[in-house]
């Protein structure tokens, strides 16, 4: 029946046509307005001027580099954090395993900007927690967090982790309770047991979450201007500042495009080595 | 056709921006259809963003046919008025004008992007009146002729009452544009339950002493002022050299780990928590966290000098209301409003005898607390500076658009690793 | 931090048996409370300082307790501008975005159909790109469009990254349900129609209903996107962000509460629900 077949075209098209429309070609747009040359009150002309990306690289490879690298220390810190949750939740959760996730979820009903707000609450010098621990002798007195690495790191994995804990706790929880009881007969020590049977099923869950922490926590400026410091500006707050407070946008463009170039190249890799369907799979 | 289409591109091209701006919608679908988001891309390079510069226009064209139309929408800082908008009562029931009063200038670059493209468009920005401080977007709205030149002759409580400091500023000659609305010091404010010195240089700020605990300014001409003066050069004179000298000598600040962090507008906070001992500061922030808050943060004006900056009045050429707003504009220069509205933001009004009516009110106050508070304020140099301290303020630097790119990558150098 | 640095694994000596399940087992719920207690201490200092009185334009320090922030809740005109404009393009974004990714879940969990691989790569895309590079793409082109940005650049942008958020879930959902259900309704005479609404959309409904509410919770905590194309409409979150610089008023920490109650209700409702469901 040919109703039959374009049943699914008519499904997609609204959902494409606005996916290509605001997501396609933006991505395009921006593409284009990376290689012009101008100011706002000259107007930026299309020059194909590929010499930005060069200006962009050399003014902010510092930046760039500085967010995969804390980036990444907020995902490994999601991972250490979230798997241990997401393990206990799913195998000793029992009836109340609903219960924990809605927990987990239910500090981001708080505006995201709020919540990373009061971190500096907590972390101020001689605020309610670090005055109270270094009152106690805890901690020693001349130590500063707030506008440092730590707490730009802290604050991301704050506001990721449970990306991080949900596909993991998806993963676990579809396992087979006697596949984990045959490893535990198989394999004296639970070590073993673990890494020889629960970690390998459980990785693909793992490579989602390191996937939608990490490439959020790289690209993000919230935390860096309200929690780093001198030494902690990131590449989105670049990106924001070219943008919005010099409206230099074919620079801001660039450094936009070259962002995503390095996430892109990281991603494919990462499918690559892991095999696509299974990112995609666990992702979707 | 008006100036943007005769923009610095090819025929065929200028045919694509027509369609562009006809309609977004209809030109995105149209190069959909034409194969693709490749195709649109393509399509799209060929657009650029167009120059916005306008024509200026003469004073008396711009004026010939504006009316008064009762309603005015003003765009200002949050908390630079009283919660109860006192004085836009007042004009209300001196003119009958209905005011709509809208805090939406929380960063001058952020509002400046916003309402840019409308205005190269031509479009109502949805504000008759606004208030920006001297400074690069300021210089960017008078060279793209985005404000309406302003009619001196509907002026006349400004001719009047306008302190000689406030009159024909270097970022506005003859106050073409625009007339002060409020201004302010940035100096250096320090917390003395820490700091256990008189601080009177710029150098205290480069002292390795207060290490991890020193504040500067994330903007950068707030910033390149206190490097320029560190070096003991004038802003408003300074060359390229200087302000290669100034952004050396800060980031040598940066790198010896005095700085804390560079911070937008958010340092009370932490200079009253403990986390600054010590930063750059307007002053009349300290005046209000003091006299609000019960603490004693000190400001001061540093030996070297410090910068005066000015918040200003300017009605967008768009404006739907310009005879309304520049009623206002003479309307705050009447003495009485300006001292009741410098009781409440605390910084420096532009109208000097805003002094004596306080001191006036002061005295004829029953209650004690008030009239004492009012007292404070005739009398504080942070709201009304001596001839003296006048000597050692500064302007800013005023550059051109093309400058301002230089100018803003030196500095953000520092400022943003 | 508040973090227990210790790991489940770390209670269990080399060789435990069994017999020290029970032991072990509490250690992760000891791990799994701190880390709930990192999880929450920003709200919890959040609702605290809704009842605080403080002196001054920061309200960080403790100095007495007052409900008056609740009784005028709504005092700050162009916070409720804000809040209301956070709302309402919350709703239109669950409207929008849940029709659109209802069918293209639909489409992707029950057809195969050409383009279905890029449909799920550019998915893929929309949901892994950064959020700056989203909003800054979709500021360029404004730009380039001379479209001028506001509340409905904002509802764009909003459904543009929600879209495929709800398609995943509704598709999760279609493709557990049994498509026996459906042909027998088409037995008992039902035409596609009345099948797909008395029969398919019932099922699916869970599925929508909690893509809907995903997006509607992406939208309105939305920071970094709306950004870069709201314009000169404010929303919560950009009002917090331009409050900061002033000092954050304790309304401010009022609505939070009131939000962080809903979400509290919502996920009651939901668990009371479904012990009854399975003892039912």
């Amino acid at each position: 029946m040919n109703n039959r077949k374009t049943t699914p075209y008519a499904l997609v098209l609204p959902a494409w046509v606005w996916l290509a429309l605001f997501f396609v070609v933006p991505i395009g747009g921006m593409l284009s307005l990376s290689l012009t040359t101008g100011n706002v009150v000259t107007g930026f002309q299309q020059t194909f001027e590929v010499g930005n990306y060069a200006t962009a690289v050399s003014s902010y490879w510092e930046q760039i580099l500085r967010s995969l690298f804390y980036g990444g220390c907020a995902t490994l810190v999601c991972i250490a954090v979230g798997y241990p949750v997401a393990y206990w939740i799913a195998f000793r959760g029992g009836e109340n395993k609903s219960t924990y996730l809605l927990l987990i979820l239910l500090p981001f009903f708080v505006s995201f900007v709020l919540r990373t707000i009061s971190w500096r609450f907590f972390l101020s010098d001689n605020g309610m927690l670090l005055g109270t621990l270094k009152d106690i002798g805890l901690l020693p007195e001349g130590l500063t967090v707030l506008n440092s690495a730590p707490a730009v790191i802290l604050g991301l994995a704050y506001n990721f982790v449970p990306f991080m804990i949900l596909p993991i706790y998806a993963v676990l929880e579809r396992m087979d309770p006697h596949m984990v009881e045959a490893a535990h007969d198989l394999y004296s020590d639970r070590i073993r047991a673990f890494t020889k049977v629960i970690l390998p099923v459980s990785l693909p869950g793992v490579f989602a979450g390191v996937l939608m922490t990490f490439i959020p926590t790289s690209a993000d400026y919230v935390n860096a201007s309200v929690l780093g410091g001198a030494y902690n500006t990131m590449v989105g707050n670049v990106i924001r500042t070219e943008y919005l407070v010099n409206n230099d946008y074919p620079i801001a463009a660039s450094i936009t495009f070259v962002l995503m170039g390095l996430l892109l190249i990281g991603i494919f890799s990462y499918a690559r080595a892991l095999g696509t369907e299974k990112v995609m799979e666990v992702h979707a | 056709m008006n100036h943007r289409s005769r923009a610095h591109l090819d025929p065929a091209l200028v045919r694509g921006l027509t369609t562009a701006r006809r309609g977004p919608l209809i030109s995105r679908r149209r190069t959909l259809r034409a194969g693709g988001a490749a195709a649109a891309a393509l399509a799209l390079s060929a657009c650029g963003v167009q120059g916005q510069r306008r024509e200026p226009v003469a004073v008396e064209d711009y004026w010939a046919d504006k009316e008064r139309t009762g309603r005015l929408r003003w765009a200002n800082w949050p908390l630079y008025m009283d919660p109860e908008h006192t004085q836009i009562t007042q004009f209300t029931e001196a003119t009958g004008t209905e005011v709509e009063y809208k805090e939406d200038v929380h960063e001058a670059p952020t509002f400046f992007g916003q309402i840019q493209p409308q205005l190269a468009n031509g479009d109502d920005i949805g504000y008759d009146l606004m208030v920006l401080t001297n400074g690069f977007q300021l210089s960017k709205l008078m060279e793209l002729s985005y404000l309406a030149p302003l009619d001196h002759t509907r002026l006349p409580a400004f001719a009047e009452s306008a302190g000689e400091s406030y009159r024909n500023a270097s970022y506005d000659p003859g106050n073409e544009y625009t007339v002060p609305y409020a201004s302010g010091i940035t100096g250096i404010a320090y917390n003395p339950e820490f700091v256990d010195r008189q601080i009177t240089s710029l150098q205290d700020l480069w002292d390795p002493a207060f290490a991890g605990k020193v504040g500067m300014f994330a903007d950068v001409q707030e910033i390149a002022n206190f490097g320029l003066l560190a070096n003991g050069v004038t802003p408003a004179d300074s060359t390229k050299e200087d302000w290669e000298a100034a952004a050396d000598r800060l980031r040598e600040q940066r790198d010896s780990g005095v700085v804390r962090s560079y911070y937008e507008q958010d340092y009370i906070q932490p200079l009253t928590n403990g986390d600054l001992w010590i930063t750059m500061a307007w002053s009349g922030d300290i005046y209000q966290q003091n006299a609000t808050a019960g603490t004693d943060l000190r400001f001061v004006i540093p030996d070297e000098g410090a910068t005066l900056w000015t918040d200003n009045l300017m009605i967008p050429y768009t404006s739907k209301a310009p005879v309304d707003a520049i009623e206002m504009m003479n309307f705050l220069y009447e003495p009485e409003i300006a001292a009741g509205l410098t009781e409440y933001i605390a910084y420096i009004s532009p109208v000097p005898r805003a002094k004596e009516i306080l001191t006036d009110w002061a005295g004829s106050e029953d209650d004690g607390e008030r009239a004492e508070a009012l007292r404070e304020m005739a009398e504080s140099h942070l709201v009304f500076p001596t001839e003296e301290e006048y000597q050692k303020l500064h302007n800013y630097v005023t550059l051109e658009t093309a400058e301002q790119e230089e100018f803003s990558a030196l500095f953000q150098a520092v400022t943003q690793s | 931090m508040s973090v227990d640095v210790g790991t489940p694994k770390a209670g269990t000596s080399p060789g435990a048996g069994r017999g020290r399940t029970r032991r072990r087992a509490d250690w992760g719920r000891y791990y799994t409370w701190a880390v709930l207690a990192w999880l929450f201490a920003p709200i919890i200092f959040m609702i605290v300082f809704s009842f605080n009185d403080p002196a001054g334009r920061h309200n960080i320090t403790w100095q007495g307790f007052t409900l008056k922030w609740y009784q005028n809740a709504f005092a700050h005109a162009e916070l409720n501008e804000a809040m209301f404009n956070s709302v309402t393009i919350a709703l239109l974004t669950m409207v929008i975005a849940g029709v659109l990714g209802t069918l293209l879940g639909m489409a992707l969990g029950r057809f195969g159909f050409r383009g279905k691989q890029l449909t799920n790569l550019v998915m893929f895309a929309a949901i892994s790109a950064p959020e700056v590079v989203l909003g800054a793409a979709l500021l360029s082109t404004f730009l380039m469009m001379n479209v001028t940005t506001g509340y409905w650049t904002t509802v764009i942008a909003h459904v543009m990254f929600c879209v495929s958020f709800v398609a995943i879930t509704v598709r999760a959902r279609v493709i557990t349900l049994d498509p026996r259900l459906e042909e027998a309704a088409r037995d008992l005479g039902a035409g596609p129609w009345t099948t797909f609404r008395l029969v398919t959309l019932p099922m699916l409904f869970p599925g929508i209903m909690a893509g809907g509410m995903l997006a509607f919770a992406l939208s309105i905590d939305d920071y970094i996107i709306t950004s870069f194309v709201s314009g000169d409409v404010t929303t919560f979150p950009l009002w917090i962000w331009g409050a900061t610089r002033v000092g954050i008023p304790p309304q401010v920490n009022v609505m939070g509460t009131l939000l962080f109650s809903v979400g509290l209700i919502l996920a009651v409702v939901n668990i009371v629900m479904a012990r009854r469901r399975r003892r039912g």
